[in-house]
């Protein structure tokens, strides 16, 4: 299964995954009408050490989600190794955001969760944030893991 | 070929079968349901209220997760003795059924304290069902003056649901504070104020003394007139029928990190049960949805040969009214420090003792919480990390660069 993962030597902390998420997942096709103007919720985030090395982290479609099983409004599932959202079903509890332990479920500035889903539901089709990460920071690859 | 009885229908009972189908998919699982729905979110039922969701997407899995799981369900249907000896069940319409494994998911029963004069009250509701839930919905109108018994869990989601539907909900508690159960003085002072400011009345640190008609008398005096009374003091956890079969019961069934309870190849898993919290180091009942399902799916595994553990478990609630969410885990055992950072609007406080995070309150702010979640849950050692930075903010950086390697260069 192919999965996102991380050269944190690559990354130039820039945070244009932050933006190509959160454009990617915005249904519109222009990136500044998108994004101008607006606080965004990407649900990928850069990070720092103390070192000041920089990375992304997202949804690691973990092999025993515990985000899937706590939902309690039957809202998230995996499918073909991808972590799923059903908006429709979803509340806004925030049971997910309490249990991921890599912080990568967020909330999406109107009270529900959100979280990556490989941008397999919007128009972009492959993770945006590998696509424009200008460095090769994020990979999306298979490397033959256990599932 | 197996067989497989659930005696439950709730997300234990669903844990229950994906736990026993991850290992066997060829042994016959019987679901006795004494509701007459399938699986749904038993906590959504305030959001049903709200108009947030609807019956169809309450359901907890799809329309096909039965038939696709091979699963027969009992509708309708209780269970009145458990033989362990004879690994036999009897239903409640005289029929038997014999199991190889059962899995007890009994859940829980609203608990109503004696008061006087009770029965005296035409329209009164428990909130723990869709039929409570229904129920409760046809007895309401734009001009009901709403009294809810118990300002828990249940008692304020039950009047955040009913808020824009009724006149008045006025809420009472022996506590002194709202959510006592997983908030302290200064945390539910604040969310207090919040439901407050959006027209929810108090009466705390006392308790109903007596009921006449559509009146109700406090025991300080107070008096309350209403329409619709909800009672929502607090749970028990269905026990008999483990407890009559001879297994070990306390509060709850007990169950080990298998899940296994005292009488042989039978399982219990959700709010009926005892088990044990990592956080404090005590055996307690935690009656949570997701906890449910990972008993449920451990019992599962178990049942059918496989080898699993539920062996982290902590209390861990995440619930909001009218905007103001709160996110609360572990426990604050005696003697530990506490870290605060407060203003108007928000309030973290985290809970440390012996080189652990034992718990968090956390409200208005949830970003990223389920980091502090998985220092409780994992008993890291907060001198194995960059505490003084995590107290600021949740975040993988904090953590070490053998661990973030481990989580973002592999597969977790």
């Amino acid at each position: 299964m192919k999965r996102i993962y991380v050269k944190e030597e690559w990354c130039l902390g820039c945070h244009l995954c932050e933006y190509n998420c959160a454009f990617a997942n915005s249904g519109m096709t222009d990136m500044v009408k998108a994004l101008r103007g607006k606080t965004i919720y990407p649900r990928i985030q850069v990070e720092q050490d103390e070192n000041g090395v920089t990375y992304a982290v997202s949804c690691r479609h973990c092999n025993d989600p515990i985000c899937v099983k706590s939902c309690i409004a039957g809202a998230l599932s995996k499918k073909d190794g991808v972590i799923e959202i059903d908006h429709s079903k979803c509340v806004g509890c925030l049971t997910c955001v309490l249990v991921c332990p890599y912080g990568a479920v967020v909330e999406d500035g109107s009270g529900v969760a959100q979280k990556c889903e490989l941008c397999m539901k919007n128009a972009c089709g492959a993770p945006a944030c590998v696509k424009g990460c200008p460095n090769g920071a994020i990979v999306y690859e298979e490397r033959g893991e256990a599932e | 070929m197996k067989q497989y009885v659930i005696i439950g229908n709730g997300v234990a009972a669903a844990g229950c079968i994906e736990g026993i189908r991850s290992v066997d998919a060829a042994g016959s699982i019987t679901v006795i349901s004494a509701e007459k729905h399938p699986v749904y979110c038993r906590p959504l039922i305030s959001y049903y209220l709200e108009n947030k969701t609807d019956l169809k997407r309450m359901n907890y899995r799809s329309e096909s997760f039965y038939s696709d799981n091979n699963v027969t369900v009992l509708y309708g249907r209780a269970v009145s003795e458990m033989h362990a000896d004879t690994k036999k069940i009897v239903l409640d319409n005289g029929e038997s059924s014999d199991y190889d494994a059962l899995c007890v998911c009994t859940g829980s029963s609203p608990f109503v304290p004696p008061m006087q004069g009770l029965d005296t009250v035409e329209n009164k509701f428990s909130f723990m069902t869709i039929d409570d839930t229904l129920a409760l919905e046809k007895a309401i109108t734009p001009e009901s003056r709403v009294l809810i018994i118990g300002a828990g869990l249940i008692g304020l989601k039950c009047a955040e649901g009913l808020h824009n539907r009724v006149k008045s909900i006025t809420v009472c508690d022996l506590a002194p504070r709202v959510l006592s159960s997983i908030l302290d003085d200064k945390c539910a002072a604040m969310m207090q104020k919040h439901l407050e400011a959006n027209g929810i009345s108090f009466i705390l640190g006392t308790s109903a003394k007596e009921f006449s008609g559509s009146h109700a008398m406090m025991q300080n005096g107070a008096e309350v007139d209403f329409d619709v009374l909800v009672l929502a003091v607090g749970v028990r956890a269905n026990t008999a029928l483990v407890k009559n079969a001879g297994g070990n019961v306390n509060r709850g069934i007990a169950v080990d990190e298998a899940c296994r309870t005292s009488l042989q190849d039978v399982y219990a898993a959700g709010d009926c049960t005892e088990y044990h919290d990592i956080s404090s180091d005590s055996v307690k009942i935690m009656a949570l949805m997701p906890n449910a399902y990972m008993q449920g799916h451990t019992a599962g595994v178990n049942m059918a040969g496989g080898t699993a553990a539920f062996d982290n478990a902590i209390p861990m609630n995440s619930i909001g009214f009218f905007g103001l969410h709160c996110h609360t885990a572990g426990s604050q055992p005696e003697g530990c420090e506490m870290y605060e950072e407060a203003d108007e609007s928000h309030i973290k406080r985290l809970f440390v003792k012996d080189d652990r995070l034992t718990g968090f309150m956390l409200l208005g702010h949830m970003h990223r919480t389920g980091i502090y979640t998985a220092l409780i849950r994992n008993r890291t050692p907060l001198s194995s990390v960059d505490f003084a930075r995590l107290k600021i903010e949740p975040q993988l950086a904090a953590m070490g660069s053998a661990y973030r390697d481990k989580v973002l260069k592999g597969a977790v």
